[in-house]
């Protein structure tokens, strides 16, 4: 009877075996289930933003605080992505004695990638973290079950304002994030490296078509959904899946700005290559 | 005041993004606002060489007008171009697509005629010279005429 005698051994290790495909198993379908919940959660919010009582004082504080606010953080980050593109373009370009296509290279990187994504890690960064963070205090502190039971929708309280003054406010972040790039690019290109202003305006309004500016606006809408609706579903569901607490709050803040960081840059692969 | 403030600062934001928006999308993705300004005159080619609509039309090296529309007809490429008001255009006048430097972008360079008849809009140069085909050039000065 000496050949049963690994039997237990072998058990052991088929039984963790299966432990490590029930694990696998069971955070697939967690994850599952939350992308669901994060499906209903936009469309119940989408539904409260067409439907007509729309809180226009909510939504005028927070394209205050979403878009006013950001506008001194866009404009230092487009003039210095601006001006580094400026110098990196014209030391390359300049390689192959094609300096003169600078302004067309500033503007069409500016608009067709920089613009769009940067301005939207940079909303996520100062907008996106707070409005997690203030829904996720709400949730914890039991004041959206207050909301509640006065009789108010949380939704139309909290998450249509965020969501729509995101979806207003990056697009018109992203372009004053483009001009003031371009003219940081001008900055540098023209007044610093001496190149000719007219050279720099002229070839860009030969390349740059209505179609690229369509493109990055398209973009930064995509990115202005994705932002709000990440870091509301974070904040609105803190005591779910993070737990309840301060350090359910920190929890749920960093998830949000992580999770829509990397959306973002996944999305535009994924736009840039199917759509454009 | 309170909320006065808050207004006044959305309608700064606000008019501030849609003031960027409109610089890029008129000043650099040549939107039209207000209409269409100017006249259009067709030209046909027989090799448009790439022309896309956008692309500028010059008289002696200045920015005329823009190309409104390249299509097909017959075979050959035909394309509208839209000229300002204050440029008359001779229907002698020899219409040419031309290359901006060896390997820039393509560009309409209108030769003014000698005749005395204005073209008008709508109307048709008949004097076009098409595209000059660089490998070809290359490919005769190697090989030698064929």
């Amino acid at each position: 009877m000496t050949w049963l005698l690994p039997l237990p051994h072998l058990m052991i290790t088929l039984m963790s075996m299966m432990n490590f495909v029930r694990k696998l198993g069971e955070t697939s379908l967690k994850s599952v289930h939350k992308l669901g919940h994060m499906g209903i959660f936009m469309g119940k919010s989408l539904c409260c933003a067409l439907t007509p009582p729309l809180k226009i004082a909510l939504l005028i504080k927070q394209i205050q605080f979403i878009g006013f606010q950001s506008i001194s953080v866009i404009f230092l980050t487009g003039a210095f992505t601006g001006m580094v593109l400026g110098y990196q373009g014209y030391n390359t370009l300049s390689r192959f004695g094609s300096d003169a296509f600078l302004g067309p290279m500033v503007a069409l990187s500016l608009i067709k990638e920089m613009g769009p994504v940067i301005s939207a890690l940079m909303v996520t960064g100062r907008a996106g973290s707070s409005v997690t963070a203030q829904i996720g205090i709400m949730r914890i502190s039991e004041q959206i079950d207050a909301l509640r039971l006065m009789g108010l929708d949380p939704y139309r309280y909290l998450i249509v304002p965020n969501i729509l003054a995101c979806i207003i406010c990056v697009p018109l972040l992203t372009a004053i994030f483009d001009v003031v790039g371009i003219f940081g690019g001008y900055l540098v290109g023209v007044k610093l490296l001496g190149m000719v202003s007219g050279t720099y305006f002229g070839e860009m309004m030969d390349y740059v078509d209505m179609k690229d500016i369509t493109e990055g606006l398209w973009k930064s809408l995509n990115f202005g959904v994705i932002i709000s609706w990440v870091c509301c579903f974070k904040g609105f569901y803190t005591g779910v899946y993070t737990g309840f607490g301060a350090e359910g709050v920190s929890k749920a803040t960093t998830e949000a700005v992580v999770l829509s960081s990397v959306l973002i840059l996944v999305w535009d692969y994924f736009l840039t290559s199917t759509m454009f | 005041m309170k909320r006065f403030d808050i207004e006044l600062t959305v309608g700064i934001f606000i008019i501030a993004g849609i003031i960027c928006l409109g610089y890029l999308s008129i000043k650099l993705g040549r939107m039209e606002v207000l209409g269409n300004k100017g006249y259009d005159v067709i030209a046909i080619f027989t090799n448009s060489g790439g022309l896309k609509t956008g692309s500028s039309i010059k008289i002696a090296g200045v920015d005329v007008g823009r190309v409104k529309d390249v299509s097909l007809e017959d075979y050959r490429a035909r394309i509208t171009m839209n000229l300002s008001d204050d440029v008359k255009i001779q229907e002698d006048a020899i219409v040419s697509i031309k290359t901006k430097g060896l390997i820039g972008e393509k560009f309409i360079e209108i030769t003014p005629g000698g005749s005395d008849t204005l073209i008008r809009s709508g109307e048709r140069l008949r004097e076009t010279q098409p595209a000059i085909d660089l490998e070809q050039l290359l490919s005769t000065y190697i090989f030698g005429k064929i």
